[in-house]
């Protein structure tokens, strides 16, 4: 589209089943009639015959030849509405008109703004009992959310992060967690195909305070605050980023169960290692919250048993290596591997990172690599210039070190770990400056 | 009677859009610079290879040049302001 405000014509040509999310973006760019043609999904493992068909085949769209639709697209007179493009304002009014409980329960779902299971009904009054929980300002926007990168950001404020904690059935005390979690700026809900979600972890007094479970089933739903805060996080995000709809603002393929909640406190207090918020500078007594984007795999085991190293490299190896792992292990876990000797986090994150191999053939033939990795390593960007150079059947590194992380929480009933995808990135907020 | 509730909106608050006109048309490619924007996904550079070759078989008289980003799902200066400065037009794709 800046193309086009260049003076170039021009044609974006996408897969069908992006069509809808393809002609929102263009709407809500203010170029509703930007040309696009479509080809059938997908590109991915298609021969050149068989791409060649495509472009020679029909638009699953427009029903019309696809080499049609380009060069008209590129040469055919433009209308009237064509050179007005289209400017519109959008509002979402504070307050919805009246209705019974059944009729606005139906509303919520009909308009995708839950996560379909059944919600608490944001009256004024549930809504001023939750803002009760923060001294902040109704009124004071919170965060800029959109689900990807080429959409457009919404405002959401704590008036709106209230309404949907509601919603999830969070009480005001929580506040403060789900109003850092969305002023990270990470929406758990993004668009990607890989269905990502986020996970949130929660460190400090905060934890107590609120009777957070770091114990027991601390990733499970067992405990009221852990799952309406991360209700509420998904929420919040769904509504604040203006929708989460499949075809239009979600396309992940498969889906993602954490996308339902996803938040659990570390379990400092019986962890051997420094807790998560202390090694990114934090005091013990700030109370933080940290999230983690990814979600998609999740690959466990336990102990450190005899052949505990075996057992790593093969999870390691089977990680998408375009989203580096979030370790979550047990304390009984965690305190064996501190007797062994790792008696920092920072020691076994090294021990992963150096154990994290692939043949260069097998790291570079991932979609995500080729897509997003591939073209810095061609530009000569490092350390993926070097891995590029690296022989079919030589060993390269999945991650870099600072990617790999380490949280620690479970009940003691079993010395078990969790490997998730979770891309750090950063975002650890402050809960204390959102009471 | 059912009670009448009155709840909040959840949603967030969108931003105002802008509308932006498309470019002029030529009336024909011939003669004409067309670039074709590789988006660099996967085997999206076959795609525009064939695309390339169909250009050169039946409309011999439109010039293709292939172009790529620096990198996918980043926007680069450098290249739009090459395709601004020495094109006519411009293909982008394809993804997935």
């Amino acid at each position: 589209m800046s193309l086009e405000q260049a003076g170039v014509p021009s044609v974006a040509v996408h897969t069908h089943v992006f069509a809808r999310l393809a002609q929102a973006t263009a709407r809500a760019a203010g170029m509703p009639r930007t040309r696009q043609a479509y080809v059938p999904q997908p590109i991915v493992d298609q021969t050149p015959e068989q791409l060649r068909a495509y472009i020679e085949g029909h638009d699953p769209v427009s029903k019309r030849p696809f080499m049609q639709e380009l060069i008209e697209g590129l040469t055919k007179s433009l209308d009237d509405e064509d050179l007005k493009g289209l400017t519109f304002e959008r509002s979402t009014p504070r307050l919805l008109a009246p209705d019974t409980e059944d009729n606005l329960q139906k509303l919520f779902v009909e308009n995708n703004w839950t996560d379909f299971l059944p919600v608490i009904l944001p009256t004024e009054e549930r809504v001023a009992a939750m803002l009760k929980g923060t001294s902040r300002k109704p009124d004071e926007v919170v965060a800029r959310l959109r689900p990807a990168a080429f959409r457009e950001f919404w405002e959401i404020t704590v008036e709106k992060v209230a309404v949907n904690a509601v919603m999830a059935g969070a009480k005001p005390e929580y506040l403060p967690v789900i109003l850092a979690l969305i002023a990270s700026g990470q929406t758990a809900r993004s668009s990607s195909t890989t269905s990502f979600a986020v996970l949130g972890v929660v460190n400090g007094p905060i934890r107590d305070e609120i009777g957070m479970n770091s114990g027991i089933g601390a990733m499970g739903p067992y405990n009221h605050a852990n799952a309406t805060i991360g209700r509420a996080y998904n929420l919040a995000s769904i509504n604040g980023q203006g929708g989460s709809v499949p075809g239009e603002s979600y396309m992940g393929s498969l889906g993602n169960w954490y996308n339902y909640s996803a938040v659990f406190p570390e379990a400092e207090e019986r962890s051997p290692w420094q807790p998560f918020h202390v090694q990114k500078g934090f005091k013990p007594t700030d109370s933080t919250v940290s999230v983690f984007f990814g979600g998609w795999y999740t690959n466990a085991g336990y102990g450190p048993r005899a052949t505990w190293q075996e057992k790593f490299r093969h999870c390691l190896a089977a990680s998408e290596h375009h989203n580096p792992p979030l370790l979550v292990i047990d304390p009984i876990a965690a305190r064996l591997f501190h007797k062994m000797g790792f008696d920092t986090k920072e020691k076994l994150i090294r021990w992963l990172h150096d154990n994290a191999q692939l043949p260069a053939r097998e790291f570079w033939d991932n979609q995500w690599i080729q897509t997003l990795v591939k073209p810095l390593a061609e530009a000569g960007v490092e350390p993926w210039a070097s891995k590029l150079k690296a022989d079919p059947d030589e060993l390269v590194t999945m991650f870099d070190e600072q990617d790999i992380h380490i949280v620690v929480t479970g009940g003691e009933t079993q010395g078990a770990w969790k490997l998730f995808g979770g891309s750090w990135r950063g975002k650890i907020v402050s809960v204390d400056e959102w009471r | 009677m059912a009670e009448l509730l009155t709840v909040h909106d959840p949603r967030g608050y969108p931003p105002k859009v802008t509308g932006k006109r498309l470019a002029q048309r030529p009336q024909s490619l011939d003669g004409k610079t067309l670039y074709l924007v590789d988006c660099l996904f996967d085997n999206s550079e076959v795609f525009m290879d064939q695309l390339r070759r169909w250009f050169a078989e039946h409309l011999p008289a439109v010039n293709t040049k292939t172009i790529k980003p620096r990198e996918s799902w980043v926007d680069d200066p450098h290249m739009r302001a090459k395709i601004e400065k020495d094109g006519d037009a411009a293909i982008l794709g394809v993804g997935l």
